[in-house]
């Protein structure tokens, strides 16, 4: 499903991605896990098309196609959705607007008509209450005033209204409290199928006993260092990084 | 939400050159000769049949205009305006005064249709819209049509042209035209004083809610024409009226000047609310040609407890100078200000409103949102002063600037006066950009920039466009995105 070949990518004259590769097949839920300032960031912007970087060389095919030919609303419609670290704020726009908004571009985007009101509601809705997003969240400007764990629900819920091909989460676990933690990862353990893959980022096994990933990736200096099967993160929980640090140099 | 996603797909539908609203009509219309002089002044005074104190009105406007000279302190650039290359009355030559809808041209009428305004009331009364908006049109400078007259008139509204209630009202029309902008205000006020063609005249009676909206539009068509309405609005004791005002006009390269005075009086506890949508054409991508908009508008809270609240949406013109204004007159009277003003391409704005405190316990709040993209220049320039004996005066401000792109310009000119030591007057201002993080998080969930764009200016206009009557909220919103097309990426 995603292929990322010789990924090379920087920010102004700071490299930050150096010859990274990495496969995801249909289904799959690959965790990446690495050293603070790694690129494991800078790697989800760059998958989902952001545009302060420059990709050098490489390749980042979502099934087949070539995403970095595609700004970010084009990969977003083909089935990128990336669950930000530090979700955005946008005052005066309600989250149910901003909601159908992003849910009527992606049926644009397919060919479908958009949604009827009560449908759309009524989606939002079911999503909501699975995840814990109350109706007055909903009403609010979008993640203003959101505490971070709310502000991680609602990235969950968007893209369980989103149905993403490839879905990324990044660091989704940092600011939950122990039921969030819970919660989100029946959220998105829901939204595990066979032709959807996840990119899971996270620093902890915690999030990693909730979603079970079936690859585990360091990643270390903007490669990837290591893979291996979940028993990978529980070796890096008693070790560290300091065996791949030193390596990638 | 539907607005906003009607928003978004308009936004995509759009060019950044074709203004809409830029056709012209063909109709044979009756030209003034061009320039001004005290003939044209009578020629257009002796046009509208008036009584000789309006023709000595007029003439005196006129002498003293020639005494005066063009305001220059507003962050405006222009080459000086010929007065004496433009024509000062222009009329279809098929309407020579107000008819009833069915002798007005059927080309007006489609025009108007094509502008998306309902003149025709059976329309309305079919549509699904449960809330009736009464509707005078003006085109150039006469007015073609005033619907719902009839319904009106039985709670006892006064909705007609201008030009028509100096003959069927003269008293009213005596009594109030000029007593808040006077003849002598500023260098436009006073030569819209000497030749101003036609515009709206309401009376509400004493206690009365008007039962609907009452809406004026406004389009210029002729070349070379300057358009100087007239619009007179009089909320007696303790009644209440709404009134939106839309405007349009042709694309033509040349620039068409506009100038218009609106005066609104509300006695004893009265309140008007006064929206507009301003859409003039705004001049082409490369700054060639569009309305200059060189408008007075003040309101006089002249009784106790009285209240005037001005809401626009400014999104059109080459250059916009604007400041429509409340005299607290009255104790306890109230004026409101909210404002969207926005700027793209080579647009310049300098809007604001002056809030003058006289009577005791009179309040104010000002709300302002200046949006500027392209190479525009957005200015907000606002006057809040409280008289000697204004004691227990407060006003609030609230002044939001949002820049888009590198090459635009937002200024916050704020001019604050206190004669009295209990006014209170408080003052916050803000400018922000549209970060490109906000951006991207939007496209990353699959919004174009574009709508991306239009999505967070919507967002940071909500205040306003809430205080706006729904028809026009929803109309207001599409405008704002249209006008900021081509504005990223
Ligand atoms: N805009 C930028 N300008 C300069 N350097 C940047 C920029 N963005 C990221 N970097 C640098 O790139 C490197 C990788 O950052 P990134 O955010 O991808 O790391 P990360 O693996 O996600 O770290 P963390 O675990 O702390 O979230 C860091 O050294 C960071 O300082
Ligand atoms: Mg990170």
């Amino acid at each position: 499903m995603l292929e990322i070949k010789n990924l090379h990518a920087s920010i102004g004259d700071k490299k930050i991605l150096d010859g990274l590769t990495l496969t995801v097949k249909k289904g799959e839920v690959a965790a990446i896990m690495g050293p603070n300032g790694s690129g494991k960031s800078t790697l989800s912007y760059v998958i989902s098309g952001r545009e302060d970087y420059t990709v050098t060389q490489g390749e980042v095919l979502l099934d087949g196609v070539n995403l970095l030919d595609m700004d970010a609303s084009e990969r977003a419609n083909a089935g990128v959705f990336l669950a930000f670290q530090y979700p955005l704020e946008i005052p005066g726009v309600a989250t149910m607007t901003f909601l159908k908004a992003a849910m009527n571009a992606h049926a644009r985007a397919n060919g479908q008509s958009e949604l009827q009101t009560p449908d759309f509601m009524r989606r939002v809705r079911e999503a909501a209450q699975k995840l814990g997003v109350s109706q007055d969240m909903l009403k609010r400007p979008l993640n203003v005033g959101f505490s971070g764990g709310e502000k991680k629900r609602m990235e969950i819920l968007q893209m369980a209204l989103l149905q993403p091909k490839l879905g990324i989460l990044d660091e989704t676990d940092s600011g939950l409290d122990i039921d969030a933690l819970r919660v989100v990862s029946e959220g998105v353990n829901a939204l595990r199928a066979p032709d959807r893959a996840f990119l899971v980022i996270t620093h902890y096994q915690r999030l990693l006993d909730y979603i079970k990933p079936d690859t585990v990736h360091v990643m270390a200096r903007g490669r990837i260092v290591k893979t291996g099967g979940p028993e990978l993160a529980l070796e890096l929980e008693k070790s560290g990084y300091k065996d791949y640090v030193g390596e990638a140099a | 939400m539907a607005a906003v996603q009607e928003t978004v797909d308009r936004v995509k539908a759009i060019d950044v050159d074709a203004y809409k609203y830029g056709f012209v009509t063909d109709i044979e219309s009756e030209l003034a000769p061009k320039g001004l002089n005290e003939d044209i002044v009578r020629f257009i005074s002796a046009r509208k049949n008036e009584p000789e104190w309006l023709t000595q009105w007029r003439l005196d406007a006129y002498r003293r205009w020639l005494t005066m000279r063009e305001p220059t302190w507003a962050r405006v650039h222009y080459k000086p305006i010929d007065f004496q290359d433009l024509h000062y009355y222009a009329a279809p030559k098929s309407t020579p005064g107000p008819k009833s809808l069915d002798e007005v041209d059927p080309e007006l009428l489609r025009t108007y249709e094509k502008l998306g305004i309902p003149l025709r009331e059976q329309e309305l009364l079919a549509g699904v819209q449960t809330s009736k908006v009464a509707v005078d049109a003006v085109f150039d400078s006469v007015s073609v049509a005033t619907t719902f007259k009839a319904e009106l008139a039985k709670a006892g509204v006064i909705f007609c042209p201008i030009s028509e209630a100096v003959h069927s009202h003269p008293e009213l029309v005596q009594k109030y035209l000029g007593s808040v902008v006077p003849v002598t205000d500023n260098f436009y006020a006073t030569l819209n004083s000497a030749v101003f063609s036609d515009g709206s005249f309401v009376y509400i009676p004493p206690g009365v809610r008007c039962p609907m909206e009452l809406s004026t539009y406004f389009r210029i068509n002729e070349k070379k024409t300057g358009q100087f309405e007239r619009t007179l609005i009089i909320a007696d004791k303790g009644s209440y009226v709404s009134y939106l005002e839309g405007c349009t006009a042709p694309q033509r390269d040349e620039n068409q000047l506009h100038a218009a005075v609106v005066e609104l009086i509300a006695l004893d506890d009265a309140e008007i609310k006064y929206s507009t949508v301003q859409n003039w054409y705004p001049g082409d991508a490369e700054g060639r040609g569009g309305i200059y908009n060189f408008v007075t508008k003040r309101g006089d809270c002249r009784g106790p407890r009285s209240k005037i609240s001005w809401t626009q949406v400014e999104t059109g013109s080459a250059i916009t100078w604007k400041y429509p204004s409340c005299i607290l007159r009255g104790d306890e009277s109230r004026g409101e200000f909210y404002s969207i003003a926005i700027s793209n391409g080579y647009q310049q704005v300098d809007s604001g409103t002056k809030m003058i405190h006289l009577g005791k316990n009179t309040t104010s709040r000002i709300i302002s949102k200046g949006i500027s993209a392209g190479r525009s220049n957005n200015t907000y320039r606002g006057q809040v002063s409280a008289h000697r004996k204004a004691s227990g005066a407060r006003n609030f401000t609230n002044c939001d600037s949002l820049l888009i792109g590198h090459d635009c310009g937002a200024h916050t000119v704020p001019y604050i006066e206190s004669k009295n030591a209990t006014a209170v007057f408080e003052h916050e201002a803000t400018t922000s950009k549209i970060s490109e993080d906000q951006l991207f998080y939007c496209m990353q969930r699959g919004l174009s920039a574009e709508e991306a764009t239009a999505l967070i200016v919507n967002g940071f206009v909500r205040d306003v466009l809430q205080q706006l009557p729904m028809e026009f909220a929803v109309e207001a919103q599409k405008l704002i995105s249209i006008s900021l097309e081509g504005s990223v990426g």
